[in-house]
């Protein structure tokens, strides 16, 4: 879960980490007030991407007039398509020296990693080999290091240890600014959560960026179902995601293009019959494959809900069937019986009949 | 990695809904279980099993686990974990999906300094036809496992099962199934699982099983270098688009990092048969 700006910095301010003076504000007069108040801003929009800067998101401002202007020019633009409802009007500082500080999840060493640069203003997906890179034992925490002046290793402990509290799995402080007259201060931050630390952090939570979703993956979320809407016209259910992803790639390799990525794998293989509904949901979809290979989700559970669901809703596209695996043999008597539907012995055939079909 | 006939296995969470049916069906093959954890139902018998406070408790009056498995939820993983690990299991199979990060670092740490071997998080466990399985995997299927030379590494338990159809299709049993999980911190990676087939007897050829995200691929590329033994690779997620997670937790391709193209030009540049569609893996491994 990604969080704008102006919520983490609002974290940092709380953990003591020193963070430019500002007002969050919804209106160009509230903008121009703030800039009556603090001097010389930045106004930023708020929303939960790097690329706002790229995007005319960001403007420097000396007085009101250029707040209500620039404001109203950031306010409702589109972002990386989210919609920009909120600007934060910062104070700007009188920087000596950027740097660059992040602690992350490390895939390579399954630890936190403390990322720094005396160069900042680069973007985390293209960290250059000179960067910094300490390597965190989760069980002690940070340490100061030698490799960071004293102040700012203060400054990534508290970071650090911010980053323990929130589950977090990307803190990113970018830039960090070292003041003329002396002090650290975080001018942009970039804050992710461990989805699946939610859980426990119920006040976060309620806190994150609202994700960019379409209406049925919106309701795909409510189900509690992992859907991703996609420009093709071929309907997938399957079940697990490496399966799900294979069955997207042959759709591709046999000429067709896929409408969707839907897997009912894990607890969720009992919800076919909603699952259906939602593939079923999308008006491009011109045919379906259902594509189940069990291990720990049993065919026979899912090919009942679909069944069902297909007797339900009725619909007159056509359906191709691939069942393989744990309850397997129960799964084909109740396709063939139910719907009178043959299973294809293999997966390959039964997409290439899906991909022909919605042409 | 590879799980034996003669390993004593400890099943935490057993007397739950899926541990219960999946005990039994491991029971059922072969796989020596020893003893379930449950510290409500501790002394009882369960499907003909000891039901156990720990797996320290079960350690001690057995006189040693070799591998414990885990039907926990995520909110106790960590916990339960630690107890596995505290007791000196050498192998430690995690199922569980959605653990929080912090756990499964604060886990590997554990692991690492007590020297056992985690597979997973998020694996469908491990299957070695004829003798054993530890996990969800329908090793019971004799259209999906039987015994053979093909060692098969797998990052999904679906996809891993339609791989093994597909190669008993082709007449070719397997030496050993690895399902190293859909997580992106894994205990064991496809690197690991490459080198424990390479010294594996049985095993004369492997199949790696990939998927977009993370860089494991990549990084498996100076094992591979290394091996004797041909390997022959599928990745899922070549059509998948970029910055979604797709599934699983680590299946996600973050600007040129993780991508498909990356992964196959990185197994290709080593000697591996890359192939296009789980059905042509057979084929490219008559070659």
């Amino acid at each position: 879960m990604d969080f704008e700006e102006a919520e983490a910095k609002a974290l940092l301010r709380q953990a003591g980490i020193p963070v430019p003076p500002g007002e969050l504000c919804r209106d160009a007069e509230a903008a121009a007030a703030a800039v009556g108040r603090l001097g010389r801003c930045a106004v930023k929009a708020q929303v939960p991407s790097g690329k706002r800067g790229k995007a005319g998101g960001i403007r420097l401002v000396n007085d009101p007039q250029e707040a209500r202007a620039a404001a109203k020019a950031i306010l409702g633009m589109e972002i990386a398509g989210h919609r920009v409802e909120r600007v934060l009007v910062e104070k700007c500082a009188d920087i000596a020296q950027e740097l660059y500080v992040a602690v992350v999840n490390d895939v390579a060493t399954r630890a936190p990693m403390v990322l720094f640069s005396r160069s900042g203003g680069m973007d985390i997906e293209e960290i250059p080999d000179s960067i910094v890179r300490i390597p965190v034992d989760i069980d002690k925490g940070f340490q100061t290091n030698p490799e960071l002046d004293e102040d700012i290793g203060g400054f990534v402990k508290r970071l650090y240890d911010l980053y323990v509290q929130t589950d977090a799995e990307l803190l990113e402080v970018n830039p960090l600014v070292r003041l003329k007259g002396g002090g650290l201060l975080a001018l942009d931050c970039k804050l992710t959560l461990d989805d699946a630390a939610l859980f426990r952090q119920p006040e976060l939570a309620g806190k994150g960026a609202r994700e960019k979703l379409t209406e049925l993956e919106r309701r795909g979320r409510e189900l509690g179902l992992k859907y991703i809407e996609l420009p093709g016209n071929v309907g997938v259910l399957a079940n697990g995601a490496g399966l799900t992803m294979t069955t997207m790639d042959v759709i591709e390799h046999c000429g067709g293009a896929p409408a969707n990525f839907l897997e009912i794998g894990g607890d969720a293989y009992t919800k076919a019959e909603g699952a259906l509904g939602l593939v079923l949901a999308n008006p491009r979809v011109k045919s379906v494959i259902v594509n189940f290979c069990g291990a720990f989700a049993r065919t026979d559970v899912m090919a009942g809900g679909v069944v069902e669901a297909w007797r339900k809703l009725e619909p007159s596209l056509p359906v191709f069937f691939s069942v393989h695996g744990t309850g397997e043999e129960e799964a084909v008597a109740l396709i063939k019986q139910r719907l009178g539907m043959e299973p294809f012995d293999r997966m390959e055939d039964a997409v290439r009949a899906a991909v022909e079909a919605a042409k | 990695m590879i799980v034996r006939k003669g390993d004593r296995v400890v099943v935490q969470g057993m007397t739950g809904r899926q541990g219960s049916f999946w005990t039994e069906k491991m029971l059922g093959y072969g796989t020596r279980i020893v003893g379930g954890v449950n510290p409500k139902r501790a002394g009882e018998m369960h499907g003909g099993v000891p039901v156990f406070a720990s797996v320290r408790d079960a350690a001690q009056k057995l006189g040693g686990v070799d591998v414990s498995v885990m039907f926990i939820p995520p909110a106790a993983a960590l916990a339960a974990a630690e107890d596995a690990i505290g007791a000196g299991v050498k192998l430690l199979v995690v199922l569980t999906e959605h653990i929080p990060s912090r756990d499964v670092m604060r886990m590997h740490a554990l692991a690492g300094a007590a020297g056992c071997r985690i597979v997973g998080p998020n694996t469908a466990g491990l299957v070695t036809p004829g003798e054993a399985f530890v996990g969800i995997m329908p090793a019971f299927n004799p259209r999906i496992f039987r015994p053979g030379n093909v060692g098969v590494i797998s990052r999904s338990g679906s996809l891993g099962t339609l791989i093994c159809l597909n190669l008993l299709d082709a007449g070719r049993g397997q030496s050993a199934f690895i399902g190293i999980g859909g997580d992106p911190m894994l205990g064991t990676t496809v690197a690991d699982a490459l080198k424990g087939l390479e010294a594996d007897k049985k095993t004369q050829a492997v199949v790696l099983v990939g998927e977009i995200g993370g860089s494991m691929e990549e990084d498996a590329a100076a094992t591979i270098k290394a091996m004797r033994k041909p390997v022959v690779s599928f990745i899922a997620g070549r059509a998948s688009p970029p910055g979604k997670k797709m599934g699983h937790a680590g299946a996600i391709v973050m600007g040129n990092r993780g991508s498909y193209a990356s992964k196959r030009s990185a197994l290709e540049s080593v000697g591996v048969r890359v192939v296009d569609t789980p059905a042509a893996v057979s084929d490219a491994l008559r070659l």
